[in-house]
C-alpha cells in the first residue's frame, strides 16, 4: 500500500504548479484553471487522509464528503469564473490580469 | 420704584451712548444733544441727592449666585460717592457743552465723540457708585476701554492711535495687579462688599497677606493714577481732543485710583493700610510727585505741561492716601478737579484759537488776543501753585501737614515739588501769554466761543472758591469733612517759601523780554534739561529693554514655537506623514492581480507559521 506521505508530496507539488501558475500567468483563463488545479491538490490530501485515517479499510467518509463539496463548489466557480472571463473578453478584447487597473488610474 | 432711582446714575450715559452710535451716527448734531441732556439729568439728579432727596436704598441685581457667595451687582450711596458724583458729573457736563465750542470745526464724526464721552461717564459712575470691588473692577476696566476711545479719536493720526494703545496696554499691566489684589481680598475678607469689609477686619487683621492684597489692589492704582512706573502713558494720552484730557486724564478718570484707595481705607478700616503699604504707597507718590514736576518744567507743549503737572497733583494724593490722610487726598482730589479742568480747558481754547498750535514758544502775547481765557487760565494756575486764598492752596496744605505729622523727609518732598509746580506753572505762563505774539498763529488768534467761555467762567468760579470752608465742608467727598482754618505755622510758611522761590526763579529764568522774543527754551541746551525733556530717558527704556528687548525676545521665542513645532511639526509635519502612509498603502492596491495573490499565499504562509510555531 502506497504510504500517506508519497499522496501528500504529491498533492502538494500539484498545489504549488497550481499557486506558481496563479502567480505567475497572465491569462486570466489559466488562472482559473491553476484555481482548480490547487482545489484537485486539496482534494487529493484529503482522500488521502480520508484512507490514511480509515480503520480495517474503512475510510473516514468525512474527509470524502468535504472533497464532494469541494468539488461542487468548483464547479459552481467555473461557471461564474468563465461567464466573468467572457464578459471581460466582450469588454475589453482580451483576458489579460494586468490589464484590470482601471480603478487606480 | 423711586429706590430705584440712582441707576439712572448708570442707565442714562449708556443709553445716550448706545443711541449716539447706533442710531444717531450720521446727525452729529442730535447726538451731542443726546449726551450732553444725559449729563445734565444726571448732575441735576446728583445735586437733588446733595439737597436731601431720599429714596431709600437701590436695589441691588444677583448677577450670578456661587455657592456660599451671591455675587450681586449695587449702588453704595454714602458721602464718599454722592459728593464724587457731583464732581465726576459737574465737570462731565462742563466738559461736554465745552466740546461743542472745541469740536467746530473738526472733521471727525462727532456722534462717535459724544457717544465716547456718555460711555465713560457710564463707566466712572460705575467706580464711584459700585458696592463692591467686583463693580469697581468692571467700572476699572471700562474707562480703560473709553479712554482708549477717546485718546484714539483721531485714530488715522499715528501718534494718537500708538498713545490708545500705550494707555490701554499700560493700565492692563496695573489691572492685572489690581485683579489679583481683589482675589487676594476675598479670600482674607470672604467678602467683596465695602459695607462688609469692616466687620471682616478682624478675621483678616494681623495676617501678612494683608499688606500684600493692600499693595496689589494699590497696583491697580499705580496704572489707573499713573503712578511711578506706570505713568508713561498719561502724557503721551494728551494725543486726544483736549475736553477728553481735561475730563478723564485730569479731573475724574485718574483719580479714581486714589477714590478706590481711600474708599478702601474707609471700608477696611486704616489697620488693613500697614505700615509696609504705608510706606510703599507714600513713596511712590512721592516718587512720581517730583519726577513729573521735575520732567514738567522743561516742556514746550503746553498740554504736555499740563499732564506732568496732573501726575505730580495725582503723586501727591496717592502720598497723602499713604500717609492716612484720605481726607486731604479726597480734598485734594476735588480742588484738582475743578482747577485742572479748568486749566485744560482754557489750553483747549488756546489750542483752538492758535489753530492747533500747542508749542508754548510759538505762541505769546496771548493776553492781548483773548484776555478772558487768559484769566480762567491764570485763576487755575493761581490754585495751581497753592496761592493762599485759591482753592489749591487749601487742599496742598492739609497734605503737607498729614506730611510734617508723620514723616519729615516727606514733607521737604513736597515741599520742593511746590516749588517745581510754581516754577513750571509761572514759565508756562510767562511764555504763553507775555511777551510779544511770535508766530503767525499766535497773530490770528482771538477770543473762544461762548460755548467754550461759559464753562471756563464757572470752573474758574470754582477755582477760586471751592476751597474755602463753606463749600468745602459741603462739597468735599468725604464723610464728616471740615476744613481747618489757616495756621501760621510751618507748612503755610514752607508753602509760601516755596510758592515765592518757584515763582522769583521762574521771573528771573524766563521774565527777561530777550528770553520772551526767542522762539526757543533758552535753558533747552544744557544735558539736566536734554534729559528732563527726553522724561529722564524712562520712555526710551521702556522702548528699548522692555518692548524692543525682552518683549521682542519672548516675541521670538513664541514664533518659534509657533513656526517650528506648531507648524512645520504638529501642521504640516502631520500632513506630510499621512500623505507618505497614504502613498505607500496605495501601492499594494496598485491592480495587480498577480501581487494580490502573491500576498494571500504569503499571508497564509504566514499564519501557519505561527500556528506551527504555538501549537
Amino acid at each position: 500500500m502506497t504510504p500517506l506521505s508519497h499522496y501528500l508530496i504529491f498533492s502538494a507539488l500539484l498545489f504549488s504548479i497550481g499557486l506558481g501558475g496563479a502567480i505567475m500567468r497572465r491569462n486570466v483563463l489559466v488562472v482559473l484553471m491553476c484555481l482548480e488545479l490547487m482545489l484537485t491538490a486539496a482534494n487529493v490530501s484529503l482522500v488521502a487522509f480520508s484512507r490514511a485515517q480509515g480503520l480495517e479499510g474503512v475510510p473516514v467518509y468525512d474527509a470524502q464528503v468535504l472533497a464532494l463539496f469541494v468539488m461542487a463548489i468548483a464547479a459552481a466557480e467555473v461557471a461564474v469564473g468563465l461567464a466573468l472571463i467572457v464578459a471581460m473578453f466582450r469588454a475589453r478584447r482580451g483576458v489579460e490580469s494586468t490589464s484590470l487597473t482601471s480603478l487606480k488610474d | 420704584m423711586t429706590q430705584n432711582l440712582p441707576w439712572l446714575f448708570l442707565v442714562l450715559p449708556l443709553v445716550a451712548a448706545s443711541v449716539d452710535w447706533l442710531v444717531l451716527a450720521r446727525k452729529p448734531r442730535v447726538a451731542a444733544g443726546v449726551s450732553i441732556v444725559s449729563a445734565l439729568v444726571t448732575l441735576g439728579l446728583c445735586i437733588a441727592y446733595m439737597g436731601g432727596l431720599q429714596t431709600g436704598a437701590p436695589s441691588s441685581y444677583v448677577w450670578f449666585p456661587v455657592q456660599g457667595f451671591d455675587l450681586s451687582l449695587g449702588l453704595l450711596m454714602d458721602d464718599l460717592s454722592m459728593k464724587m458724583m457731583l464732581v465726576v458729573t459737574g465737570i462731565g457736563t462742563l466738559v461736554h457743552i465745552f466740546s461743542l465750542g472745541y469740536m467746530k470745526g473738526d472733521s471727525s464724526n462727532h456722534s462717535r465723540y459724544f457717544a465716547g464721552l456718555s460711555i465713560f461717564m457710564f463707566s466712572m459712575s460705575c467706580i464711584v457708585l459700585a458696592n463692591s470691588l467686583i463693580l469697581t473692577f468692571i467700572g476699572w476696566e471700562m474707562v480703560g476701554f473709553s479712554s482708549y476711545l477717546l485718546i484714539g479719536h483721531w485714530y488715522h493720526k499715528d501718534s494718537a492711535a500708538d498713545a490708545a494703545k500705550k494707555a490701554f496696554i499700560t493700565n492692563r499691566v496695573g489691572d492685572f495687579g489690581f485683579l489679583i489684589g481683589i482675589l487676594l481680598t476675598l479670600g482674607l475678607f470672604g467678602t467683596l462688599y465695602y459695607a462688609d469689609m469692616a466687620g471682616h477686619m478682624k478675621v483678616a487683621a494681623g495676617s501678612p497677606v494683608l499688606t500684600v492684597a493692600v499693595l496689589c489692589l494699590f497696583c491697580g492704582a499705580v496704572g489707573k493714577s499713573a503712578q511711578f512706573p506706570l505713568h508713561v502713558w498719561l502724557p503721551d494720552a494728551m494725543e486726544g481732543p483736549t475736553p477728553v484730557s481735561a475730563l478723564i486724564h485730569a479731573a475724574t478718570m485718574v483719580a479714581a485710583g486714589v477714590y478706590m484707595l481711600v474708599r478702601l481705607q474707609v471700608s477696611m478700616g486704616l489697620d488693613a493700610f500697614t505700615d509696609t503699604a504705608c510706606c510703599v504707597i507714600a513713596s511712590v507718590g512721592a516718587i512720581t510727585a517730583l519726577l513729573s514736576a521735575l520732567m514738567a518744567t522743561q516742556q514746550d507743549d503746553i498740554k504736555r505741561v499740563l499732564a506732568y503737572s496732573t501726575l505730580s497733583q495725582l503723586g501727591y494724593m496717592i502720598m497723602a492716601v499713604g500717609l492716612l490722610a484720605g481726607e486731604a487726598a479726597m480734598f485734594h482730589l476735588y480742588t484738582h478737579a475743578w482747577f485742572k479742568a479748568l486749566l485744560f480747558l482754557a489750553a483747549g481754547a488756546i489750542i483752538v484759537c492758535c489753530h492747533h498750535e500747542q508749542d508754548i514758544w510759538k505762541m505769546g502775547g496771548l493776553r492781548k488776543k483773548m484776555p478772558i481765557t487768559t484769566l480762567c487760565f491764570l485763576a487755575g494756575t493761581c490754585a495751581l501753585i497753592a496761592v493762599p486764598g485759591f482753592s489749591g492752596f487749601f487742599s496742598k496744605e492739609r497734605i503737607l501737614e498729614a506730611a510734617l505729622e508723620r514723616s519729615v523727609p516727606l514733607f521737604v518732598l513736597g515741599v520742593i515739588v511746590a516749588a517745581l509746580t510754581t516754577f513750571y506753572m509761572v514759565r508756562l505762563c510767562l511764555v504763553a501769554f507775555c511777551g510779544d505774539t511770535r508766530t503767525h498763529e499766535a497773530e490770528q488768534a482771538h477770543e473762544a466761543s461762548p460755548t467754550m467761555l461759559v464753562p471756563l467762567l464757572i470752573l474758574a468760579m470754582l477755582a477760586i472758591i471751592s476751597g474755602c470752608g463753606f463749600l468745602a465742608d459741603r462739597l468735599v467727598p468725604y464723610a464728616e469733612f471740615h476744613t481747618l482754618g489757616v495756621e501760621w505755622g510751618a507748612t503755610f510758611f514752607a508753602g509760601l517759601g516755596a510758592l515765592i522761590v518757584g515763582g522769583g526763579l521762574a521771573w528771573l529764568l524766563y521774565g527777561k523780554t530777550e528770553t520772551l522774543a526767542g522762539k526757543a527754551d533758552p535753558l533747552g541746551a544744557n544735558f539736566v534739561s536734554r534729559a528732563l525733556r527726553h522724561r529722564l530717558y524712562i520712555d526710551a527704556f521702556y522702548d528699548h529693554v522692555l518692548v524692543g528687548g525682552i518683549q521682542r525676545w519672548f516675541a521670538c521665542l513664541i514664533s518659534c514655537l509657533d513656526d517650528g513645532i506648531i507648524r512645520r511639526l504638529i501642521g504640516e509635519g502631520l500632513a506630510s506623514l499621512t500623505a507618505w502612509v497614504g502613498r505607500l498603502l496605495g501601492r499594494i492596491q496598485g491592480g495587480s492581480l498577480r501581487g494580490y495573490t502573491v500576498l494571500a499565499s504569503l499571508g497564509v504562509l504566514v499564519l501557519m507559521l505561527i500556528l506551527i510555531l504555538l501549537f
